[in-house]
């Protein structure tokens, strides 16, 4: 430790137990997680989308809102469209999760995202992962959407950055249509 | 590690340097980052909005499991304040708190669920004190700050408490008389840049006493140059690396987590990574100001304007950030893109116990364009003129003065924008039996049709370019150059230049292969440990900075290149760093807002926008229809972000105009989440239909100008003066509420 002036306050513990208000993490989850059987430790307490981004090594849901209201954190839940931040890590033990991570495969985009690189429908980006798994729910269900079937599929996942015409643009881009 | 990259030269609307792993979820942003034995940071923050600290008492936050740090001002290792201009916001809270949410303590803790309860187990003993909350009685109230931070830089000598600038522009004769007057008063609420990657970054000991930050900003180096003096550190001990940043808006100028994850990581000696949750994002950043105005616009019988009066007041919050500028910006353009020889613009910032402001996209100019675009909406009404025609007839030109006597040099089209934008067709209107998505109170179903009118707004934003005032504003960039074994040239880019989003990175690259010809460029990481400042990604200046900085470099490195025959043999290289500047600004006179010398700001864009709106005027629920709008854009370096640009600005001015603003009761944000505060989401977009004006800059690299806040500037007034046409009613303050059109 550095002996800084000032520094000297705290103490450092190596409590590995992590005990979390009384309770003791280690509560064990499976799960299939983009095909492959997955395990993890977690707490209680923890959200699939903390589990996947913390504890499974798969950060590209994101984290923007914690209540369900951006969408940034859209996963398939055993087929389902969910917000992984509503949904506890222990709830998904035994189920099948689908995350962006994913849907490339064999070095090849998803046609989704590749509609998204393309179009310009991708700014910051930090929509983007949540918006690629609800078109790909959205196209699975309705591969041929009007416009306004895409506007109310999409009106769960916010963008700040690109003021949807472009993420329009992609999903028609994705169904074989004209941008 | 650089990424190597083969796309377009500057004109071709390429696909983002960044795309593929934003697609697939491999981009790491700041939120995202892991380091081995990482610990989680977490912040204390003031339940009140004002109030004396008398004790805080740390010790059964440090007793609890897990728990490896509890810090407060007393641990704060070197000055313990800090800030953009003014260094008067502290670290952490000592003494007083002065806005709700205000850093007291941090935590760091194995968990993140670990450091929170910690961080509630910290016993801080407050003295709670009447908060200042009104921005018209604040310059009469009790100083929230010991000293007067803002005195002696300059500006217009004034004392009153809580005063964080006050300034004036005179032109001409402002007691000047037309044939008509309209006047109005406006009031536009907190607007949040709601970016949605939250605060965040991690926090890495060197080891050696100094510190790596990976941190999503706009501004590697003045994040540098704050955070060195408060860890008590030389500048070199303390680096600053761009992670992913989740959009910004003007909202990571100011420090977030920066020193806060510095102090825990050197005193625990671990990684320590510190993520906002939304909620803590309202109060971890610096919002819109919310502004009162009043305007006076006297005009001839044939519209031509006389003479405008104008008086700007906006709540700056608790601590200064870039309150000087945004104030400035605010009276700079209070009369728009149009030639007025007589002026009075008075406009004044203060300090509040409200939540602190600073910049956002639009940064001034969107407040005063709301009052004024409403009044020249006005005065058109008493003229019974065409509003188009009435801006047509008062357009600024190049050689024209604006108000603070500044001469119009460079390209700025304002009239040839004015037209385009109201050439562009305005769709017919639907035929009311339709989906209810497609009616306003669209999926709630609550008409059809019945109560629905449409109208249509026009209206004229206008902004700066680039920092002013005399502001010493500069990019570096760096390009090493250098041969493979078979002779062939690869060109590396270095630049701290902050992308955020808007695609400042492939600009990078463009002028690189534009330059030097070169098809392999590659971009290393944006720092402060291998290049110079590049200035922030600011003032929609960074694509004109940037590519100049870069197009500067490239043609030194190819002046060495020509000095040595044209070619390097394998394994030898170039290395050159550049600086580019802009042309120079100086201050405005502190009296009169004149100009002391040619400029005081560097250049201008304007947009036009006319938009469609339909009004259930019983439920007073809205729907904006369809944008058209035509922008100055000098020259479209990247096409595809241009338009990008334009449709994402013009959906931040809607939200601004029909759902969003920070609630507060007694200085208390009372709706920071996402369920309370409203951002436009599919539903809410209409199609925007966009027309790119190309007119060089004579003064920018390639001609280009900044694109990102014309947009947001003039889509507030364009909208809600669509909603005036559909209703009737004057509608003077923003966001527009229901009941502001059915009650």
């Amino acid at each position: 430790m550095p002996g800084r002036a000032g520094f000297a306050r705290a103490s450092v513990r190596n409590d590995r137990s992590m005990r979390l208000g009384g309770a003791e993490v280690g509560v064990k989850i499976s799960l299939t997680v983009n095909g492959e059987p997955r395990e993890t430790e977690i707490w209680p307490g923890e959200s699939l989308l903390y589990a996947l981004r913390e504890r499974l090594g798969l950060p590209g849901s994101k984290n923007a809102c914690e209540q369900g209201e951006c969408g940034s954190c859209s996963v398939l839940l055993d087929g389902s469209l969910v917000c992984a931040c509503l949904v506890l890590a222990a709830q998904a033990d035994s189920h099948r999760v689908e995350t962006v991570e994913g849907l490339a495969g064999n070095g090849e985009l998803h046609p989704v995202q590749d509609a998204f690189a393309e179009t310009g429908a991708v700014q910051c980006g930090f929509c983007t992962p949540g918006l690629i798994v609800a078109t790909v729910d959205l196209l699975a269900r309705n591969p041929e959407p009007t416009d306004d079937e895409i506007r109310e599929a999409l009106s769960g996942n916010l963008c700040r950055c690109t003021g949807y015409a472009k993420i329009f643009d992609a999903v028609r881009l994705a169904a074989g249509g004209p941008r | 590690m650089s990424t190597r990259l083969e796309l377009g030269k500057v004109g071709e609307s390429v696909r983002r340097v960044d795309a593929i792993p934003k697609v697939t979820g491999e981009f790491a942003y700041a939120s995202d980052l892991f380091d081995a034995g990482m610990l989680w940071g977490h912040t204390l923050r003031s339940p009140h909005a004002h109030a004396g600290i008398r004790s805080i008492d740390i010790s059964q936050a440090l007793a609890m499991a897990g728990v490896h740090a509890v810090m407060t001002h007393e641990d704060v290792p070197g000055d313990k304040r800090y800030g953009l201009e003014f260094a008067d916001q502290p670290v952490l809270a000592f003494d007083r708190v002065r806005y709700f949410g205000e850093p007291v303590a941090l935590v760091a803790a194995e968990h993140p669920e670990q450091a929170r309860r910690a961080a509630a187990k910290i016993v801080v003993d407050y003295e709670t004190l009447e908060p200042v909350v009104d921005m018209e009685r604040a310059a009469n109230q009790e100083p929230i700050h010991p000293q007067h931070w803002t005195l002696g830089h300059g500006f217009r000598d004034d004392r009153r408490p809580n005063v964080v600038r006050d300034m004036r522009i005179v032109r001409g004769d402002p007691e000047a008389t037309g044939d008509v007057s309209v006047e109005g008063y406006y009031e536009l609420g907190i607007q949040d840049q709601a970016f949605l990657g939250p605060e965040s970054g991690l926090a890495v000991p060197d080891g050696e006493g100094g510190i790596d930050i990976y941190v999503a900003t706009q501004w590697l180096h003045v994040d540098r140059d704050q955070v060195a003096p408060c860890l008590g550190l030389p500048k070199e001990q303390v680096r600053i690396h761009l992670a992913g940043v989740g959009g910004a808006f003007g909202g990571r100028e100011d420090l977030s987590m920066q020193v806060h994850g510095a102090m825990l990581a050197l005193h625990t000696n671990r990684p320590v990574k510190i993520v906002y949750s939304r909620e803590e994002s309202f109060y971890g950043h610096v919002h819109r100001h919310p502004a009162r105005i009043w305007m006076e616009h006297r005009a001839n019988r044939d519209g031509k304007l006389v003479c405008v009066r104008a008086r700007i007041l906006l709540d700056g919050g608790a601590y200064a950030s870039s309150s000087t500028a945004v104030v400035s910006n605010a009276c700079s353009f209070a009369v728009g893109p149009y030639a007025v020889d007589n002026v009075l613009v008075e406009g004044t910032c203060v300090y509040t116990n409200n939540p602190p402001c600073g910049a956002m996209r639009g940064f001034g100019a969107v407040q005063s364009c709301f009052a004024n675009e409403a009044q020249m909406d006005k005065l058109a009404a008493a003229l019974e003129l065409d509003p188009a025609q009435l801006r047509l007839r008062n357009a600024l030109a190049p050689g024209d003065a604006l108000p603070t006597g500044q001469r119009v040099t460079g390209a700025l089209p304002v009239a040839e924008v004015i037209r385009r934008a109201a050439a562009i067709p305005v769709p017919e209107p639907e035929e009311l039996l339709r989906d209810p998505i497609r009616l306003p109170g669209g999926a709630g179903n609550t008409t059809r049709g019945e109560g629905v009118r449409r109208g249509v707004g026009f209206a004229v934003g206008f902004k700066n370019i680039g920092y002013s005032e005399g502001f010493d504003d500069y990019t570096a960039a760096r390009v090493r150059l250098f041969a493979d074994a078979e002779g062939e040239l690869t060109a590396e880019v270095h630049c701290a230049a902050a992308e955020v989003g808007q695609g400042v990175t492939n600009v990078l690259v463009q002028a690189a292969r534009t330059e030097l010809e070169v098809d392999n460029v590659m971009l290393a990481p944006h720092t402060t440990a291998s290049v110079g400042s590049a200035g922030s990604s600011s003032a929609s200046r960074m694509t004109w900075m940037a590519s100049g900085a870069v197009q500067t470099a490239c043609r030194a490195v190819k002046d060495e290149l020509e000095r040595r025959g044209g070619r390097l043999a394998p394994g030898e290289e170039i290395d050159l760093e550049r600086i580019y500047r802009h042309p120079r600004t100086a201050p405005l006179d502190p009296e009169t807002g004149q100009v002391t010398d040619e400029r005081a700001h560097v250049a201008f864009a304007v947009a036009a926008m006319r938009a469609v709106v339909e009004v259930d005027v019983d439920l007073g629920l809205t729907r904006v229809v369809w944008i058209g709008t035509a922008q100055d854009v000098g020259k479209a370096l990247n096409p595809q972000a241009v338009y990008g640009q334009i449709e994402g600005g013009t959906a931040q001015g809607l939200g601004l105009a029909l759902m969003e603003e920070i609630q507060t009761r007694d200085g208390l944000i009372t709706n920071a989440s996402f369920t309370d505060y409203l951002i436009p989401t599919a539903l809410d977009m209409p199609p925007v239909e966009s027309v790119l004006v190309e007119d060089p800059e004579p003064d920018a690299p390639y001609g280009v100008k900044g694109v990102g806040e014309p947009p947001t500037v003039v889509s507030t007034a364009a909208i809600v003066s669509a909603l005036r046409d559909a209703t009737g009613r004057e509608l003077a303050r923003v966001p527009v509420r229901p009941d502001d059109i059915a009650l």
